[in-house]
C-alpha cells in the first residue's frame, strides 16, 4: 500500500482567484507558483464588481497533486478571498489578441480583411504597410488565425492570456470556508 | 501623534512588554519614541539574535515575540531568524525600518526590498505607507501571527511614516479586526470526528504521533487524556517534544530519522496512526512509500494545506488540536457509557506488551565513563541534576542544530510543553544561544539551559555579550568536539568517509572567550566532574558557560535519508582525520609556485598603444 501521492499526468488548469487589490499581491501569488516549481502559462488581472478586489485568472500546466497543494497554499494567503480550480469544460474562456500584419498592397489587405471577418475579428488600425487586427475568443481560435495570416508576415503579436468565468449562475464570491 | 509613538502604543495594546532589537538610521524615530515608553528593549549584538530571541520568547510563553531591525542590512540580518520561526510556526512580529517613502525605489542608502524578501518566509507582511494605518495594521499583524497556524508577520515601516503626525482619535486601535480572506478553521468536522472515533474504537495496534501543533495548541492535557483513555502509545516529533510526558509508560520517545527504536517500530507496524499537529516532514517519514504501511491514518491539523501534502491520509480533520481532541474524547466517553464496552481488546493488549518489551530491551546506555566524555553521559547528568535540584517544573532547554540537538532530542526526557525549544523545520545553527535569551525573558523564574555545539555557538557567539551585559542567567552547555558532527557523520556514512571541511581546529578557547565577556566559565574533561559543574552553574544566578570536551567520534543511530523507519543504522565511530591547510599552502595553490610576481610587460605595452593615446 503506497503512501506516496501518485505522479499524475500533466494537465492544463485554469485557476480563478478573487484577491484584495493591494500592492504586491501579484508578486505574492506568482511567488507561490514559482516556489513550488510551477510555471504560469498566463496570468490576467483586473478589477471586479467589488471595490478593492481584483480577479486573477491563472493558467498553469502540471501535476494535479502539486496543483492541489498550490491551490491550498493560495487559499492560505491573507489577501486571497477565494480560489477555484475551474472545470475546463464548464467555463467561458476568452482571450484577446492584437496582430500587426505586413500588408504592403491592396490585395493582401483585402485578403486579411476577409479572413478577419470570417474569424469575427476587427480591424483596429491601418497603415500603408500594415493592418492591425483584434481577435477575441478561445485560444485555439486565435492560434488558428495567427497560423492563417503567417504567410503575409506577422510584424507583432500581443496576447492577453486567458480569462475565464464559470458557466451558469454560480459565482466565486463567498468567504473562504 | 507621531507614527512611531502610535506603533509603541499599538504594541502595548497587544500586551507586549519586551522587544528585541538593534537600532539604525531608518529606525531613529522609533527609538526616539522608545525613550519615553515603558517597553523593555533588549539590545542584541546582531539582528539575527534579536529574531531568534523573539522566537524563543514566543515558544516559551505562547505569546507573540517582537523583534526590530533597521532597513537594508538590518532587515536581511533578521531573515534567518524569521524563516526559522516560519518553519516552526512560531508567532513573531518582525518590524523593519525602511527608507523614507520618497526614496523607496531609488536604491537609497540602506534600502532593500524588505517586503519582497520577507514575502516567502512570513505568514503575511505589510508595508505601512501612512501613519494613520499603523493602529489597524499592527492589530491585524498580531491577529494573523497568533491565530490559526501561528507564524511570523513582518511590518516594513518607512522612516517618514514613523515621523508623520496623525490623529489617533480618528484612527483608533480597533478592538476587532475583519480580514475577509482569513478565517482559520478551529472546530473539526463532526462527520470526520465520528469516523476517527470509530477507527480508534476498532483499532488493535494504534499509535499517536504528536507534533509541534499539540504544543502550540496547548493541548497536552487533552493528549494525555486521549492516550490514557484508550491506552494508545504516543511518540512525538522533534517539535512535539514536551507535548506528552516522556516518563509516562505510554511514551515511546521521538520518531523519525533519529527516533527511538520503539517509536519507529510502532509507526511501522501500527494499524491506526493518529497524527496530531504534525506535517509528516521527510525527517519523520523517511521513505513515504513504506511509511506506516499497514495503517489507516487520521491526520488532525489546523492547516488544510498540510493534509495530503506529504502522505495520503484516510481521515483528515482540519481544526485546532485542542478543540478536535476534546470532541473526540467526549465522543469516546459517550460511546463507552452507552455500550459499556471495555476498550482494550486482546489485540491491543498484545500490542502494548510488544512495545513495552521493545522499550525494555532498548534502554540506551548513558553512563559512560570514557574520556573524552561521551555526550550521552552529559545528557544523563543534566537530567539527574535537574531532578536533584527540583528544577523539573521550571527548567527550559534550548538546543542548537546538529548532533547536540539530536542527542538531546533522543536521550533527554521532557515532560512539560514549551520547555524544549529547538529549530526543527529550518534547522538553523546559531538558534540555541539567542533563543535561550528569549526564553529566559519570557520565563524569568525558570532555569534556562542552552545546549549547543561548538559550531552552533560560534554562529551567534556575539550574543554572549547580550547575556553578559544584561546579566541574563543562561547556562550554556557546549558539546565541544571541534567538529561539524552531523555533517561529519553523514560524510562517514554516505560519502565513503571523505571528510571534507568538518574540522574546526583549536580556536577559540571558549572559556577564555566567555571570560572575555565577563561570563563565568569552566572546561570539563573528566566525566566525574560533570555533575558538580552543572550544579554550580545552575545554582549560580548568573550567566555561565560550560565547555564539555566530548568525543568527536561519537555519533547517533539514524535512519538513512529516504530509508525505511525500521532500518536504523549505527554511526561510524571514528576520530576525524581531516587536516586543516595553512594559509601558506593556500597561497601557493592560488598563485602557483612561480617566484615572479611582477606585472607582465605586454600588459604595460597595451596601455601605451596609439589607440589609447588618442582616446585621452
Amino acid at each position: 500500500m503506497g503512501r506516496h501521492p501518485k505522479k499524475e499526468e500533466l494537465s492544463t488548469h485554469i485557476i480563478s482567484a478573487l484577491v484584495l487589490n493591494n500592492p504586491g499581491v501579484l508578486q505574492r501569488i506568482a511567488g507561490l507558483f514559482s516556489r513550488r516549481g510551477y510555471n504560469i502559462s498566463s496570468i490576467t488581472v483586473g478589477t471586479t464588481e467589488i471595490p478593492n478586489m481584483a480577479r486573477m485568472t491563472i493558467v498553469v500546466k502540471g501535476d494535479d497533486k502539486i496543483l492541489e497543494q498550490v491551490v491550498k497554499q493560495l487559499n492560505k494567503l491573507i489577501e486571497v478571498i477565494k480560489v477555484s480550480d475551474l472545470d475546463v469544460n464548464k467555463c467561458v474562456k476568452r482571450e484577446l489578441c492584437l496582430i500587426k500584419i505586413h500588408t504592403p498592397d491592396e490585395s493582401s489587405k483585402s485578403q486579411v480583411i476577409q479572413y478577419t471577418n470570417v474569424f469575427r475579428g476587427k480591424i483596429v488600425d491601418l497603415s500603408q504597410e500594415s493592418l492591425t487586427v483584434e481577435i477575441t475568443g478561445r485560444s485555439d481560435k486565435i492560434n488558428a488565425f495567427i497560423d492563417l495570416v503567417r504567410t503575409f508576415g506577422i510584424k507583432e503579436v500581443a496576447r492577453t492570456g486567458l480569462t475565464a468565468l464559470m458557466r451558469g449562475p454560480k459565482v466565486l464570491k463567498s468567504k473562504k470556508s | 501623534m507621531r507614527g512611531a509613538e502610535a506603533l509603541i502604543k499599538a504594541l502595548e495594546y497587544e500586551g507586549v512588554k519586551v522587544i528585541f532589537g538593534y537600532p539604525g538610521g531608518a529606525l531613529l524615530p522609533f527609538y526616539d519614541a522608545l525613550y519615553d515608553s515603558d517597553l523593555i528593549h533588549i539590545l542584541t549584538r546582531h539582528e539575527q539574535g534579536a529574531a531568534h530571541a523573539a522566537d524563543g520568547y514566543a515558544r516559551a510563553s505562547g505569546k507573540v515575540g517582537v523583534c526590530v531591525g533597521t532597513s537594508g542590512p538590518g532587515a536581511t540580518n533578521l531573515v534567518t531568524g524569521v524563516a526559522t520561526a516560519y518553519a516552526d510556526s512560531s508567532p513573531i512580529i518582525a518590524i523593519t525600518g525602511q527608507v523614507p517613502t520618497r526614496l523607496i525605489g531609488n536604491d537609497a542608502f540602506q534600502e532593500i526590498d524588505a517586503l519582497g524578501i520577507f514575502m516567502p518566509i512570513v505568514k503575511h507582511n505589510f508595508q505601512i505607507r501612512s501613519s494613520k494605518d499603523i493602529p489597524t495594521t499592527v492589530r491585524a499583524a498580531f491577529e494573523i501571527a497568533k491565530t490559526g497556524r501561528p507564524g511570523p508577520v513582518h511590518i516594513d515601516l518607512p522612516k517618514d511614516v514613523q515621523e508623520e503626525e496623525f490623529d489617533i482619535e480618528e484612527n483608533p486601535i480597533p478592538a476587532k479586526i475583519d480580514l475577509p480572506g482569513y478565517k482559520p478553521t478551529i472546530k473539526g468536522h463532526p462527520k470526520q470526528i465520528k469516523m476517527a472515533v470509530n477507527a480508534i474504537m476498532t483499532a488493535e495496534r494504534p499509535v499517536i504521533i504528536a507534533g509541534g501543533g499539540v504544543n502550540i495548541a496547548n493541548a497536552t492535557e487533552e493528549l494525555l487524556k486521549l492516550a490514557e483513555l484508550c491506552s494508545i502509545p504516543v511518540c512525538t516529533t522533534l517539535m512535539g517534544k514536551g507535548s506528552f510526558p516522556e516518563e509516562h509508560p505510554l511514551s515511546l520517545g521521538m520518531v523519525g530519522m533519529h527516533g527511538t527504536k520503539p517509536a519507529n517500530y510502532a509507526v511501522s507496524e501500527c494499524d491506526l496512526l493518529i497524527a496530531i499537529g504534525c506535517r509528516f516532514s521527510d525527517r519523520i517519514t523517511g521513505d513515504v512509500s513504506s511509511f506506516a504501511p499497514y495503517a489507516k491514518i487520521i491526520h488532525i491539523d489546523i492547516d488544510p494545506a498540510e493534509i495530503g501534502k506529504n502522505v495520503d491520509v484516510d481521515i483528515p480533520i482540519v481544526g485546532d488540536a485542542k478543540v478536535v481532541m476534546r470532541d473526540i474524547i467526549s465522543h469516546l466517553l459517550k460511546m463507552y457509557r452507552e455500550s459499556g464496552r471495555e476498550l482494550s481488546s486482546e489485540g491491543r493488549r498484545e500490542w502494548l506488551e510488544y512495545l513495552e518489551s521493545l522499550k525494555r530491551s532498548n534502554i540506551p546506555k548513558m553512563d559512560y565513563d570514557d574520556v573524552p566524555i561521551k555526550p550521552q553521559r552529559i545528557v544523563k547528568e543534566l537530567m539527574d541534576v535537574i531532578e536533584e535540584l527540583k528544577l523539573k517544573d521550571r527548567s527550559i532547554i534550548t538546543t542548537d542544530v546538529g548532533q547536540n540537538q539530536m542527542w538531546m532530542a533522543h536521550y533527554f526526557k521532557v515532560h512539560l510543553p514549551r520547555t524544549f525549544l529547538s529549530s526543527g523545520g529550518l534547522g538553523t545553527m546559531g538558534f540555541g544561544l539567542p533563543s535561550a535569551i528569549g526564553a529566559k525573558i519570557a520565563k524569568p523564574d525558570s532555569k534556562v539551559i542552552c545546549v549547543t555545539g561548538d559550531g552552533g555557538l560560534m554562529m551567534n557567539i556575539q550574543e554572549l555579550g547580550t547575556i553578559a551585559d544584561y546579566g541574563i542567567p543562561v547556562v550554556v552547555c557546549v558539546f565541544d568536539n571541534r567538529t561539524l558532527g552531523m555533517v561529519y557523520q553523514w560524510q562517514n556514512l554516505f560519502y565513503g568517509r571523505r571528510q571534507c571541511n568538518v574540522n574546526f581546529g583549536e580556536s577559540p578557547d571558549f572559556v577564555k572567550v566567555a571570560k572575555g565577556y565577563g561570563i563565568e566559565a569552566q572546561r570539563v574533561t573528566d566525566p566525574n566532574d560533570i555533575k558538580d559543574v552543572l550544579k554550580e552553574a545552575l545554582l549560580s544566578d548568573e550567566p555561565y558557560l560550560i565547555d564539555f570536551a566530548i568525543d568527536p567520534a561519537e555519533g547517533l543511530p539514524m535512519v538513512p535519508p529516504g530509508g525505511k523507519l525500521k532500518n536504523i543504522i549505527d554511526p561510524v565511530r571514528e576520530r576525524p582525520r581531516e587536516r586543516i591547510p595553512c594559509f601558506q599552502e593556500i597561497k601557493r595553490k592560488l598563485l602557483g609556485d612561480s617566484k615572479d610576481r611582477s606585472i607582465p610587460q605586454e600588459s604595460l605595452q597595451d596601455l601605451n598603444s596609439p589607440v589609447e593615446k588618442e582616446m585621452y
